[in-house]
């Protein structure tokens, strides 16, 4: 039930489009998605352990009763009852003392989909685990499709009525609070307890999941739909170290800074949707996505792009999904920290800055940017290089330098390349990127950094947008807490991690 | 579907059900069910089996991620040697428990005999242990898979760390002195006059005003 409302992108971007009203704070929330989904699977496993020991338990203890022959309450509930058939008033599912539980597990209903469900839930949960996901992504794909066994199995389990209670007339006439003791007299006419009558108490669980499931099968009908329309592709351009950039156009898309998309490429692989940040602004007139060879998919991607001769492979997209970023364009001063392939957001950012700059617009509260961008080596980023350059270029030209500084650190420096730059020192631009900031190597001292921009803008509020590792954020979040000063007329950093 | 590596999904699966073995033969052996004894003989088939997975093997592509601790076990596992590393070995190894037969006959007939040999054959009879079974043949299931794609595992090793070789690069100090001009043209004429005034020569260098060293 709530594990499947988390997975419904489309409905959540829809959420996130109604409720505008709201505090972004709020919606922001939803950007958890996977986390809750996560979290409820996890509650999920445990009270399917609580449930399958109790039964465990249970059939056990009906195993006893129908074996015992001491006349106990348990034996005469069992055997009276069955050998009655009255109707369907039986207690104990077991039938006869040589039958064996795992008879009835495997013979009733409730078993044989128990057991079912249940190993399609271990199945999916050893899929899912981080190492398998990240690594072998099909298996975590494909696998985690026996939902769809697991949810009908989940519906059709309690049909068969196992779990019995007592029937309400039989309440009212033999209430175990009185009668339970004198099971001996329950044969007795004249005593005023009878025999008590069970029924099947009924299927549950298919009320809950139901409204859900069905909401999901919407969802996915929608992808479908959205899946089939028509993308045209503008322009294709290859970028070195095998960084393909696609900018395309479909009718009726409008995106906001910081989404990002699913693309499908029906030529390599009919089933497999894999999400690209979008790398474009939201003023331009087509949206576009840089794809790095990482994977089978991507590179058999690159490799169809490359072929001049044969048509474009057709292209899927479905979304846009995510929270809009649009919080980087409300503070004054605005950090913003890109490590590794978590520059890609940043390009559409930065972009979409630029251009609100340069039309003037009156959202755009933002007055200084410090970029940081932090990767090993630059090689498959070159493209963003480029967008830098670009972006010094027609700073300098509007005569405003001090809008945008940048600050590229490369950790996966050695000794040459140092040795390089150290030659290099006196050229006015960097040898390595060719910007006018000097690529620093190694990683930055955050301590440095943020009292520097304390410095400079005391009475500010500034704005710190991270899209990188944990260890990161938390080193971050701890420099933002520091610097930020006590009196809340001073600098305050409000620290924002992006999830993209 | 790619470069998938089966075996590595075969060892969650595997470590999984040793751990649902565990938990059924605990519930089977704390709860007192008819022949419980074979809930503490998978509580022991799951600790094996719990041990022989723990140690995650090494990824032919990539980085692998270690579970942590694992390198205790990885050195016991890999004491030995084929038997640990062929996975047609651990295929068969896990079927054992697993394997259907047990369980049709202990359908039919409420028999408590033991099936010689293979690991958990026995708890296929109890129904507290039998989804521990059940996932183990699943697990030994992709680890045939895997091994009839010709994997092995390999033990994650620590790469030695290289020592940074002190005065390796320093070969023999030069023999010879740098070379020099001659002691006469060496002497400037300064110094002369400096050393009759005996005003200290500071070397080489000659400093027209005179330098304190100013130590904070």
């Amino acid at each position: 039930m709530l594990i499947l409302l988390p997975v419904c992108r489309n409905l959540l971007s829809f959420l996130r489009g109604t409720c505008s009203f709201c505090r972004s704070t709020l919606r922001k929330q939803l950007d958890h998605n996977l986390t809750f989904h996560k979290l409820v699977a996890y509650m999920i496993c445990l009270h399917t352990a609580i449930h399958i020991i109790a039964h465990l338990f249970n059939f056990e203890r009906y195993s006893r009763g129908r074996r015992a022959t001491d006349g106990s309450l348990a034996s005469i509930l069992s055997n009276r009852s069955h050998q009655e058939k009255k109707g369907d008033s039986w207690l104990n599912p077991i039938q006869s003392p040589n039958m064996t539980v795992e008879y009835v597990t495997f013979t009733s209903i409730a078993g044989l989909t128990g057991v079912i469900i249940t190993i399609a839930l271990i199945l999916m949960v050893t899929s899912a685990i981080e190492f398998i996901r990240r690594s072998y992504f099909e298996v975590f794909w494909y696998t985690h499709h026996l939902f769809v066994i697991y949810f009908i199995g989940l519906a059709i389990h309690g049909i068969g009525g196992i779990v019995r209670g007592q029937t309400e007339e039989s309440m009212g006439e033999s209430h175990p609070d009185n009668c339970s003791e004198f099971f001996e007299k329950w044969d007795d006419p004249k005593f005023h307890c009878k025999r008590p009558q069970f029924e099947g108490l009924p299927a549950e669980s298919w009320k809950w999941i139901l409204a859900p499931s069905i909401l999901y099968l919407f969802e996915r009908i929608l992808r479908f739909y959205r899946s089939q329309q028509k993308v045209v592709i503008t322009k294709v351009v290859m970028h070195p170290s095998k960084v393909v950039e696609l900018q395309m156009n479909k009718c009726g898309f409008s995106m906001e800074v910081g989404q990002y998309i699913f693309v499908n490429c029906p030529s390599i692989s009919y089933l497999e949707w894999h999400p690209f940040t979008l790398t474009s602004a939201p003023e331009e007139d087509f949206f576009s996505i840089h794809i790095r060879a990482a994977g089978d998919w991507t590179e058999n991607l690159i490799r169809a792009f490359e072929q001049q001769d044969s048509p474009v492979p057709r292209i899927e997209v479905d979304g846009p999904f995510g929270t809009a970023s649009e919080d980087v364009f409300h503070y004054e001063v605005a950090v913003l920290v890109g490590a590794g392939i978590g520059v890609t957001p940043f390009a559409s950012i930065l972009k979409s800055i630029w251009y609100k700059f340069r039309h003037a617009d009156h959202n755009l509260k933002t007055q200084t940017i410090y970029f940081y961008w932090i990767c090993r080596e630059t090689g498959a980023f070159a493209w963003f290089n480029d967008l830098l350059a670009s972006l010094e270029q027609e700073m300098e030209e509007l005569g405003k330098v001090g809008f945008l500084n940048y600050r590229l650190f490369l950790t996966g420096w050695d000794s040459n390349i140092a040795g390089h730059a150290t030659l290099n020192f006196d050229k006015a631009t960097d040898i390595l990127t060719g910007l006018k900031q000097k690529t620093f190597f190694g990683r930055p001292m955050w301590d440095n950094e943020f009292s520097a921009v304390a410095a400079a803008h005391p009475k500010s509020a500034v704005g710190v947008f991270l899209c990188g590792p944990q260890t990161l954020a938390k080193s971050l979040s701890k420099c933002c807490q520091r610097y930020s000063s006590l009196d809340p007329r001073k600098v305050q950093f409000h620290f924002n991690k992006e999830n993209f | 579907m790619g470069q998938i590596e089966w075996a590595m999904w075969a060892n969650e699966q595997a470590l999984a059900s040793g751990l649902i073995l565990i938990t059924g033969g605990i519930v089977a052996t704390a709860g007192q069910f008819t022949q419980w004894y074979l809930g503490t003989y998978s509580i022991a088939a799951g600790v094996l089996i719990c041990l022989l997975e723990y140690p995650r093997g090494k990824r032919s592509k990539g980085s692998t991620m270690e579970r942590c601790g694992q390198k205790y076990m990885t050195r016991v596992v890999k004491l030995f040697g084929p038997l640990t590393r062929n996975y047609y070995i651990r295929a068969f190894l896990h079927l054992g428990p697993g394997a259907v037969d047990p369980l049709l006959t202990a359908l039919l007939s409420p028999a408590s005999t033991l099936a010689p040999a293979r690991l958990s054959v026995p708890a296929g009879f109890l129904l507290a242990t039998i989804l521990g079974t059940a996932c183990l043949v699943i697990a030994s299931g992709i680890y045939l898979l895997a091994a009839i794609r010709g994997e092995q595992w390999t033990p994650i090793e620590p790469k030695p760390k290289e020592r940074p070789q002190v005065g390796g690069t320093i070969k023999q100090p030069p023999s010879n002195p740098p070379p020099r001009p001659p002691a006469e043209a060496r002497k400037k004429p300064g110094e002369e006059a400096a050393a009759a005034a005996g005003a200290p020569t500071g070397g080489p260098q000659e400093n027209p005003v005179p330098v304190t060293d100013e130590v904070v």
